[in-house]
């Protein structure tokens, strides 16, 4: 046992602080600290700064220009871009479908789509979820009816996030309708261009657009959209959810934010004092550190067994549950800590270009619009409740 | 012991929750909360009329009630209608304000409030200040029989709109000092004060006002200037109560909405209410949403008690709101999944307003300290 970075790995660190010092624009660096919206250009922006450095694609296999690094690589690179405030990598081309394509794609879908995935020259959204397919989500009737070379695909998806800029859905539907729901399921790569489909904005209960609901109707799918087989979706999609265990804990995030939350006590303050000397409020912070740093071990425990070839997979729902749990801890925590500042909602402020002086400090306006955002850690990629329906039965056997 | 509202207060109740029901479908709620003021002023006429705002009043100052039971009977329907009318500002606050601290012929104003023709605003907080009431460093001085006011005020409660600013200031002792504070009846912006209005994140109202050499009349001065901390903590005592009470509006329509939800959305072929986990978190909802109305009931009951007696319970029901608020607000959200995220449900409207009552006049942890303080006094 050894609980220190290599010193490969420290050296690996110390690149990647390099290249992010370098390369990562201040601008898009100082809108992501600020709580500002991101638009689909800043993404992509971050995305061709990493692809120029062939780090873009770094889950991927070395072969198809992925990095190779192993997990605890991946968790370095991970933890240091969000601590100097790098966007988020847009997960749906590369951390979800190109993984799926790269293992069951054929070769002519892997030779299209993944290039256009690191070049972006495709922005992919998720058709998962519909209105009465939820928690349950192999309940899903979305149709598919194949038509020659072609499905006709009817239905209706939900919380596609940011499916407003998107190019192109991976979707699953309904192939069969005679079989167990999970049996005739098929994974298909929808145009988002083809005639018939409607994305409609869903706003959410902080005010901001960022989910859509899609609407098919009658649209027409090359039957060579397929991924793998026809009713073998389910598998695909259970693949997509959990083979990636790098990030589902949000660890990095949960660090960064810890920091901030620190940063903002020591700025407020109570009784004419440091927030951060109040000892409830300490106490609470205390308390959320010292779950943080034995999460941050528990992930790099499963990472660490994932490239030794011994996880079975299951780490990942504990993993989401707790992970999940102490990022909205900290986010209630820094809504705490503005006091009444948490009531401003100025909505424009977010916007670039908004330069009126903000209402209170600078830090408090996106905190409780954060908090409020936040809720859906434990909603969404299955529920908290599901994944421990999922521990209970395949791991304590119950 | 008798826990029954009596006649004349089933009749307010009704009265209310029968307006509520009819005339703020949460469609007008967004329009009111969208529009220039934050708020309805025909419907505040309408409160009027119906006797909600005045059963805010004690009686003896114009007003119906005023009774720690009137506060939670009238506050309860404000929740349950998530209503962003200016009860807690304007009546509970400001006409609070006078009715304690005023002189005769600001008492006068008191009817005017009642009547809905007059809004009033505190304008307590400061930037630095947090939830600390004594913690004021607007400072007044005397000049040439008036006096002058120079400091800034934060996130205060629907002024904007108030006709006239009750602004705290300091004539004496240090910054958070008791003694030397006092309170200041403010009309019609005289020069040198600037206000600033938003929105507040549970559709209401606030503004930042700062006063800068701001020059008002000795007339303005509530009573006696340099003893008004007795009386600011008396009525924002009022508040806390309603504030508790407007909680337990809201968290009952939460719970009936979780409710409801939990018995018709079906998942894996049965209603989501079949799963046991689901089951027993609602459970413990409701059993803490009974505790929060005990300890809310408890507080009404003690709005008159002496100082330490009064203060501990009231700090006592602050804290259980803001710990069941937040596992209402929370679970309620948790237990729809995706549907209570949007803008387009109800539910999330009434969680934000239950999370941000959390940030009004002391949060559960401000309370806590003050609940062991009293507790050793008393």
């Amino acid at each position: 046992m050894d609980m220190n970075f290599s010193a490969e790995e420290s050296a690996f660190r110390e690149s990647v602080r390099a290249f992010l010092k370098e390369d990562l624009p201040h601008a898009l660096a100082a809108k992501v600290r600020d709580g500002k919206r991101l638009d689909k250009r800043d993404y992509l922006t971050w995305h061709a700064v990493l692809n120029a450095r062939g780090w873009l694609a770094w889950h991927w296999p070395v072969e198809h220009g992925g990095t190779g690094w192993t997990p605890v690589q991946k968790h370095i690179f991970d933890e240091e871009c969000i601590a100097a405030g790098a966007p988020r990598i847009v997960p749906f081309g590369l951390n979800m479908l190109g993984p799926v394509l790269i293992k069951f794609g054929t070769e002519a879908q892997k030779r299209t789509y993944l290039p256009r995935i690191l070049n972006d020259q495709d922005w992919w959204c998720q058709g998962y979820s519909e209105p009465g397919a939820g928690s349950d989500l192999a309940s899903l009737k979305t149709r598919a009816v194949r038509d020659g070379d072609h499905y006709i695909v009817n239905g209706q998806k939900t919380w596609t996030t940011l499916g407003h800029f998107a190019d192109k859905m991976f979707c699953l539907v309904k192939t069969d309708t005679q079989v167990k729901p999970q049996e005739g399921i098929s994974f298909l790569l929808i145009d988002m261009d083809s005639p018939g489909i409607t994305v409609r904005p869903i706003v959410t209960l902080e005010g901001e657009h960022e989910i859509n609901e899609v609407f098919l109707e009658d649209v027409r799918v090359p039957a060579a959209n397929l991924v793998g087989e026809e009713n073998k979706g389910w598998t695909y999609a259970k693949y997509l959810l959990t083979h990636e265990r790098t990030g589902i804990a949000g660890v990095a995030f949960s660090l960064q934010s810890l920091d901030h939350l620190k940063q903002v006590a020591r700025d407020q303050k109570s009784d004419g004092r440091p927030l951060a000397e109040n000892p409830l409020f300490a106490a609470r912070v205390a308390q959320v550190e010292i779950d943080l740093m034995a999460m941050a071990t528990l992930n790099l425990r499963t990472l660490c067994a994932a490239a030794a070839g011994t996880a079975p997979g299951l780490e990942s729902s504990m993993l989401k549950i707790k992970g999940t749990m102490i990022r909205q801890e900290i986010t209630d925590l820094l809504r705490r800590a503005i006091g009444p500042y948490a009531l401003p909602f100025v909505p424009e402020a977010f916007d670039e270009g908004y330069n009126e002086a903000p209402i209170g400090p600078d830090y408090a306006m996106p905190l409780a619009r954060q908090y409020f955002n936040m809720r859906k850690l434990s909603i969404y990629g299955g529920s908290n409740e599901i994944q421990r329906n999922i521990v209970a039965k395949q791991m304590l056997r119950l | 012991m008798d826990f029954e509202l009596s006649e004349e207060r089933r009749i307010l109740r009704d009265t209310a929750a029968r307006l509520f029901r009819e005339r703020y479908p949460i469609q007008a709620r967004h329009d009111f909360a969208a529009s220039d003021d934050g708020f309805s002023r025909a419907l505040w006429t309408d409160f009027a009329d119906l006797g909600l705002i005045g059963a805010l009043v004690p009686a003896e100052m114009g007003g119906l009630g005023g009774a720690g039971v009137d506060i939670m009977v009238v506050m309860e329907e404000v929740g349950r209608g998530l209503a962003v009318e200016p009860f807690l500002a304007s009546a509970v606050l400001g006409a609070g304000l006078l009715a304690e601290a005023g002189t005769a012929a600001q008492q006068a104003q008191i009817a005017e409030v009642i009547a809905g023709t007059r809004l009033l605003a505190f304008a307590h907080g400061e930037p630095d200040s947090r939830y600390a009431l004594s913690e004021v460093r607007t400072r007044a001085r005397e000049d040439a029989g008036g006096w002058i006011l120079d400091g800034r005020k934060s996130v205060v409660l629907n002024g904007d709109t108030a006709d006239a600013l009750i602004v705290s200031a300091r004539t004496g002792g240090d910054a958070a000092d008791p003694d030397g504070l006092s309170l200041f009846l403010v009309a019609g912006d005289p020069e040198g004060v600037t206000r600033r209005g938003y929105g507040t994140v549970d559709g209401g109202r606030a503004a930042e006002i700062d006063l800068v050499g701001a020059r008002v009349s000795a007339e303005t001065c509530l009573g006696t200037a340099g003893t008004a901390y007795p009386a600011i903590e008396r009525v924002i005592g009022r508040g806390v109560l309603a504030l508790c009470a407007e909680a337990l509006g809201i968290m009952e329509v939460c719970r009936d909405t979780t409710l409801d939800y939990l018995r018709t959305r079906t998942q894996f072929g049965v209603p989501l209410g079949k799963f046991q986990a689901l089951q027993h978190r609602m459970v413990d909802m409701c059993l803490e949403i009974e505790q929060a109305r005990s300890a809310t009931m408890l507080a009404a009951g003690k709005l008159d008690a002496p100082r330490a007696e009064r203060e501990r319970t009231l700090s006592a029901a602050k804290n259980l709101i803001g710990r069941v608020g937040r596992l209402v607000a929370e679970d309620s959200i948790q237990l729809h999944g995706g549907i209570a995220m949007t803008w387009d449900y109800a539910l999330p409207h009434y969680a934000k307003r239950l999370t941000m009552i959390d940030h009004q006049l002391g949060d559960a942890d401000h309370h806590l300290e003050r609940f062991i303080a009293f507790s050793k006094a008393a």
